[in-house]
């Protein structure tokens, strides 16, 4: 399974006043079994290219490839693309609307003309895979769910459609501490598991750091930085003037750098911050 | 007497039932007290579900107590004669900036507010401009709402606030859709608005924007599970712990490292480690 993305434009309004240029000549590949965080202040562009990538939308002009085909030429099947290519979007636990999960689970599977048997399968397979109790909870309805578990509920349904291409727009927004942590925990999980592509964006330069393969950052609909996280989280000058920034764990190294001009360390993550400066200190005291 | 005097506050959600019976619900809120002091800034913290929300809501009266009060300068928030006192004392800010603009332009929808008090026109221009310039957009101020940017949006759902010329701002997660500009620049004016001596609260899931506050209140089930000052809050891993939260980013990084706990912030740890 890979992605290609080539020279993707796309305007809104063309030669309306209100034309706008959402998306400007980008390109990038993705290849089997990566994580892709995207990155980028509001307006970048970035839900953008989401919608082009499971054929919601359709470029202006250029050309994307799932595994070999091109699904902008106009003749490729939607219904596959989108059996492929699973879109989770913002807060997706507001798009929960069936009476009991097991239900609301099987609305993918159901409308790809699965017969029921399979369904179920399925539907036991992506609640398990989202951490929670398939017979504690089939029955269940969605709305009497806590915020987190509305959103792993919301992701199953999903997943259960068995998508080669995972995308998640902002997986963790609006959670509290705990079910942050336990939905980035499940993300890399599916991933893991599912041995699929993942895309996801956020707002969370942690998020991202401790994901992600490589990272693209957008900025006015192109692609401004990409590279591995390591890569992008050393561009900080430019980062921060498209009103983005780094890994808090960076933000207090670069800050320790400043100060301590021997102090070396390249670390995006808490504990590999932690290590670096432990070093540090038993050289200093040694 | 402290500006809002909440006491033994419960509210109780109702369901309906198969046959379209009220049946009681769950408690929200389950007990609350608390005082806010004039011109404080409190941050109000704990896991979803906690009752963060149901709270801010009470405080400007968009909910009423099942039991228990909430007085706002010396109204209580269930007497219907008097709500308009308490909500022009008492602003809000949502979380969603796409769901509290109410115009089309920039200006009129900061408007709106005092227009709804009935105050003088020439008043209105006055407050709106001031209140632009207070949050940084006034040279936007006859831009379309719809092209701003998330960030930007949220500045004018605060604008739209100031206009009231509110005693206090309850802001439920203001920042949590913003990206990481958009969620400075907000903060930056809470901190600006306190200083200034409007009390400020704030709702949040980011321990670094709670550590910000002169107060932190931990809501867990309902009920205050603590209420301290920052400095307090973080050097109590357990009470951390058992409210679901997490620490700021400094004090995981310090506790990590093994350094003493004395270092409290980014800053303190840079100093320490340039004095080795």
């Amino acid at each position: 399974m890979s992605i290609s993305v080539r020279n993707l434009n796309y305007t809104y309004n063309p030669g309306m006043p209100g034309e706008t240029v959402a998306l400007c000549d980008v390109s990038f590949d993705v290849s089997d079994g990566e994580v892709l965080g995207i990155i980028g202040h509001t307006g970048s562009g970035k839900s953008t290219l989401l919608q082009h990538l499971n054929g919601l939308m359709k470029p202006s002009s250029g050309e994307i490839y799932i595994d070999g085909e091109c699904i902008t030429d106009g003749k490729a099947k939607m219904t596959d693309i989108r059996r492929k290519v699973g879109l989770v979007f913002q807060y997706p636990e507001y798009q929960l609307f069936e009476e009991t999960v097991a239900k609301d689970v099987a609305f993918g599977p159901k409308n790809l003309g699965m017969d029921e048997k399979e369904q179920e399968e399925r539907v036991k397979q992506a609640i398990g895979l989202v951490g929670l109790n398939y017979e504690e909870i089939k029955d269940m309805s969605p709305f009497d769910l806590s915020g987190g578990m509305k959103r792993r509920v919301a992701i199953a349904g999903v997943i259960a459609m068995d998508p080669r291409i995972l995308i998640l727009d902002e997986p963790t927004a609006g959670l509290d501490p705990a079910a942050h942590r336990d939905i980035l925990r499940m993300v890399r999980r599916i991933h893991d598991e599912m041995e699929i592509i993942l895309i996801f964006v956020s707002h969370n330069m942690a998020d991202i750091a401790e994901l992600s393969d490589k990272v693209i950052v957008m900025s006015e609909g192109g692609i401004a930085l990409s590279g591995t996280p390591a890569e992008v989280f050393s561009q900080r000058k430019r980062l921060e003037d498209m009103g983005l920034g780094l890994p808090p764990a960076r933000e207090i190294v670069e800050l320790i750098k400043s100060k301590v001009p021997d102090f070396k360390s390249e670390a995006l993550l808490t504990d590999e911050a932690a290590e670096d400066i432990k070093r540090y200190m038993e050289d200093a005291r040694g | 007497m402290d500006f809002i005097e909440i006491r033994d506050l419960k509210i109780e959600f109702t369901k309906i039932d198969e046959n379209g019976n009220e049946v009681p619900g769950k408690l929200a809120l389950d007990g609350i007290t608390l005082d806010i002091e004039k011109g404080s800034f409190v941050a109000v913290v704990g896991m979803n579900g906690s009752g963060k929300s149901t709270l801010a809501k009470c405080l400007n009266g968009l909910l009423t107590p099942t039991s228990g009060s909430v007085v706002v300068d010396g109204f209580d928030t269930a007497d219907d004669e008097t709500i308009w006192d308490v909500r022009r004392r008492v602003g809000m800010v949502f979380q969603n900036p796409d769901n509290q603009l109410v115009s089309s332009i920039v200006e009129d929808d900061v408007a709106f507010g005092p227009e709804n008090l009935g105050v003088d026109p020439a008043e209105i221009r006055e407050r709106v401009d001031n209140a632009l310039i207070r949050v940084g957009m006034f040279e936007l101020r006859d831009k379309g709402a719809h092209m701003l940017s998330g960030g930007q949006k949220q500045r004018i759902a605060i604008a739209g606030a100031i206009a009231m010329k509110p005693d206090c701002i309850v802001f439920d997660e203001p920042t949590a859709m913003l990206d990481p500009k958009g969620r400075t620049g907000v903060m930056e004016i809470i901190k600006d608005l306190h200083s200034e001596g409007i009390t400020c609260i704030l709702i949040t899931h980011f321990m670094n924007e709670a550590e910000q506050a002169e107060r932190v209140v931990v809501l867990k089930n309902g009920k205050v599970l603590c209420d301290r000052t920052p400095e307090a809050l973080f050097s109590d891993r357990e009470m951390i712990e058992r409210a679901g939260l997490e620490m700021p980013p400094a004090i995981e990084l310090r506790d990590k490292a093994g350094l003493p706990e004395t270092l409290t912030t980014a800053e303190a740890i840079a100093d320490y480690m340039a004095g080795k």
